[in-house]
């Protein structure tokens, strides 16, 4: 214990110390800092919060110390992050190396693979896309066609990706690709790492519901990647890929968190709380006077309130370094449907100034709410659709038999 | 805040569900209703659990209980609820200890609670007045009298108030109906003059009662706590007795969804196992996510009983959480419960059928869902 004690007096010190008063407020959508070769800050104080933090490997704060990270055992890791949202601290880099591909490359990754690729990760020194899904790969992931072809000790890579987020902001790209066409589907698939500035790859954003265009199309025509790059064995990427699924949908779930949560960085005012907004609208001063609309915002909250003891349960029961398991599934379904009731009541709570697309009338919160509205309405879907969690539930934990036959849906094996 | 329980707490787990699988199961429940049972409960079974130690879990040792905190009384009551057993539990420790201990004086709490962990004294609290529950809404008055009081009014749904040798009353020495300001709690022997107890047979199998009190002389030191200053003493227990019912509730709905996933993994029809059906298997799903988080609050909302750090606004927002959450999800568990079962979940046969009985009492007792969203909504000043 009195070490731990230690600990939290002197990570508390040198946040005070280091963290810059500006990173202290609301995250603000444009100034999310993602890292990578043509990194910008449009705050400098966000460049300086990133280097202090990545100097102590405390962007990632439970990998090992001798690849860059914070070498911080679990206990230790809820202590920063406490110490964190006490000083409403923002997220000094936001990365898929960091939430995705980081957790399998330790477990899953080749020394060199992780000497080359880790402490990159760690600094926010390149920018990682992840090549999943494809035009006809959706929910039925495994079925993708895009092919790498070994020739020597270099693969050749043909074929598209869909939903790739940001693929064109991104330094490099892991990527699921078909080495072998003649064994039932998941036995040939293999997960690769590879330049997204080599030759023969083009991205087309997608423009969504919402306006934004997060996404793209990614395509590939005869790129060239060496053998090396392959992350763990031949033909047994699937394993890989759908660990890889489970910590996506760790970060996902986070998504759920924030809401009904006022304390914490990342929202704006207008969107930390609900209540206060359907109250300011409708110039109400001591209660709510939609008596229906209170009603679900108190269950909303309710709800919000036990997700969040359940995601620290879940912290809690897992062992030291074990990472998430079959519950992730469990967690980021009820994370993502929390958050589009979330903006379902905010569009509730704002009436008509909710509606807003663009131009005068609107403020920028506003304008946001009904962007991020639309926004939402991915969440139950990216990530495997809340239809893919319900079925990998019924069956891993509950152990439900399954109608299909082996092998055919998603993570149903 | 440990979120999991602890080495003591699992022991006390194992043991509470090995003893009430084997003395308590439901069948003891279905016997007690086939005689219509005088007690509404087994007093041999009563004993053995107080043997135990079970009714002076969370009673301080120096009242001669156990220490064990809320945390420990709260797995028992978890698997109470899974057998669904009818014992003095809720009414004499959840809620009258409880009241004694927070708000008796030392006097009455050196007498009292050692009697009641010795499984002496049977103690109800007479609460509601109307058909839903609303603490402050009382109408039963308390006029002083010399020295003393007298009491007059009605309550209705008092927990064992046929059985209970001694009653809490809670009445108005003050102020209009709703107002939480005039609110007095008296401890008063049931066989008291004026005093006319008679029990209801509730669809769940348990008892409550409806007591008329008609020009009933107290002296004053039957007063339990301030005088017209009860309300806040008396919220702070009913948050206490709203967890430890959460607890038991959650107990319950871990049963039924788990009988509900056995008959999925072995009922057919078509020829498959009715548990290949997505429609069934989603629902399934659906329903362990909501339970999972029915586990956390139950385990965050004991944990914070137990906690000197937290504040009484804290334990208010955790008890009304628990208490809506619990009901809201037993009221679809409990329904899932018939309805995956098909027609044999209709048949008195069959067990489940309990279970949707008592689901309905425990959502109601204490405040309903709609009761503790709107209590949370209040107390989150909107």
């Amino acid at each position: 214990m009195q070490s731990l004690e230690k600990f939290q007096k002197s990570t508390r010190e040198w946040l005070q110390a280091n963290c810059p008063e500006s990173m202290r407020t609301a995250m603000v959508a444009e100034e999310v800092v993602w890292g990578g070769r043509n990194a910008s800050f449009k705050n400098p104080d966000s460049k300086l919060w990133l280097e202090r933090m990545a100097a102590r490997g405390w962007t990632c704060p439970t990998w090992p110390a001798e690849y860059g990270g914070g070498g911080l055992n679990k206990e230790e890791a809820i202590i920063l992050n406490q110490e964190l949202r006490r000083i409403n601290a923002r997220v000094a880099l936001t990365s898929f190396g960091i939430s995705m591909l980081g957790p399998v490359l330790l477990e899953s990754g080749s020394v060199d693979q992780i000497m080359e690729h880790i402490p990159k990760i760690v600094a926010g020194e390149i920018r990682w896309c992840q090549g999943y899904s494809e035009p006809g790969s959706g929910s039925d992931l495994a079925s993708l066609s895009t092919r790498a072809e070994l020739h020597g000790d270099t693969y050749t890579i043909n074929g598209s990706k869909v939903w790739t987020s940001y693929a064109d902001q991104a330094d490099w790209i892991f990527c699921l690709v078909r080495t072998d066409f003649d064994v039932p589907k998941h036995a040939g698939i293999s997960f690769i790492l590879f330049d997204m500035a080599s030759p023969g790859i083009s991205t087309k954003p997608i423009q969504l519901i919402s306006g934004g265009s997060p996404f793209c199309e990614t395509f590939f025509d005869d790129v060239k990647v060496p053998e090396r790059n392959l992350v763990g064995r031949l033909n047994e990427g699937w394993s890989i890929a759908k660990r890889l699924l489970q910590h996506e949908r760790t970060m996902i779930s986070s998504f759920g968190l924030s809401s009904g949560q006022s304390d914490r960085g990342g929202t704006t005012s207008m969107l930390a709380s609900i209540e206060r907004a359907a109250m300011h609208y409708r110039g109400d001063t001591d209660r709510l006077s939609d008596a229906v609309l209170r009603d679900r915002i108190a269950q909303f909250k309710i709800d919000s309130a036990a997700f969040a003891y359940t995601s620290q349960r879940s912290i809690e029961e897992s062992k030291q370094g074990q990472g998430p398991n079959a519950t992730s599934s469990m967690l980021k379904n009820y994370g993502c449907e929390l958050n589009k009731r979330r903006y379902e009541l905010l569009m509730q709570a704002l009436g008509s100034q909710g509606l807003g697309w663009e131009g005068d009338g609107f403020d920028s919160d506003e304008l946001q709410v009904t962007r991020q509205w639309l926004r939402s309405k991915a969440n139950s879907i990216e990530g495997g659709t809340s239809e893919i969690q319900l079925n990998i539930i019924a069956k891993r934990v509950l152990g439900l038999p399954d109608i299909m036959s082996a092998g055919k849906a998603q993570g149903s094996k | 805040m440990a979120l999991v329980l602890n080495e003591d707490q699992q022991l006390l787990k194992d043991s509470a569900q090995s003893f009430c699988q084997q003395l308590a199961p439901v069948s003891l429940l279905r016997r007690l209703r086939d005689s219509k049972d005088e007690t509404g409960f087994d007093r041999d079974v009563w004993k053995q659990m107080v043997d135990l130690g079970w009714a002076g879990m969370a009673i301080p040792e120096a009242y001669g209980g156990y220490g064990f905190g809320y945390g420990g009384l709260g797995v028992v009551l978890e698997e109470t609820g899974r057998t669904l057993v009818s014992s003095p539990l809720i009414s004499t420790v959840l809620l009258a200890a409880t009241a004694i201990n927070e708000l008796g004086s030392e006097e009455q709490k050196q007498e009292l609670l050692p009697k009641i962990v010795a499984g002496e004294l049977l103690v109800a609290l007479a609460l509601d007045e109307n058909s839903s529950h609303a603490p402050s809404r009382i109408g039963t008055k308390a006029e002083k009298s010399g020295d003393g009081f007298i009491l007059s009014g009605a309550k209705t749904f008092v927990l064992d108030g046929h059985v209970a040798q001694k009653l809490i009353v809670v009445a108005r020495s003050s102020g209009e109906i709703d107002s939480r300001q005039g609110l007095s709690l008296f401890l008063v022997d049931a066989g008291l003059e004026g005093i006319a107890i008679s029990r209801t047979h509730m669809v769940d199998c348990r008892n409550a009662a409806k007591i008329e009190f008609s020009q009933v002389e107290v002296a004053a030191d039957a007063l339990l706590g301030e005088v017209d200053a009860g309300f806040d003493g008396l919220d702070k227990v009913l948050d206490i007795a709203r967890i430890g019912l959460a607890a038991e509730m959650l107990g319950s709905i871990q049963e039924v969804f788990e009988r509900i996933l056995d008959f999925l993994k072995t009922r057919e029809q078509f020829g498959i196992l009715i548990g290949s059906f997505q429609g069934l298997q989603h629902r399934a799903a659906t329903m362990y996510s909501e339970i999972e988080l029915c586990k956390s609050v139950v385990r965050a909302a004991l944990a914070g009983l137990d906690d000197s750090g937290k504040s009484r606004q804290d334990i208010a927002e955790l008890a009304s959480i628990a208490k809506a959450k619990l009901s809201e999800v037993f009221f679809e568990v409990s329904n899932e419960g018939i309805q995956m079962h098909g027609g044999i979940g209709m048949t008195d046969e069959f067990d489940i059928g309990f279970f949707l009985k008592r689901a309905r009492v425990a959502q109601h007792f204490l405040g309903d869902a709609s009761f503790h969203r709107d209590r949370y909504a209040s107390l989150n000043n909107f």
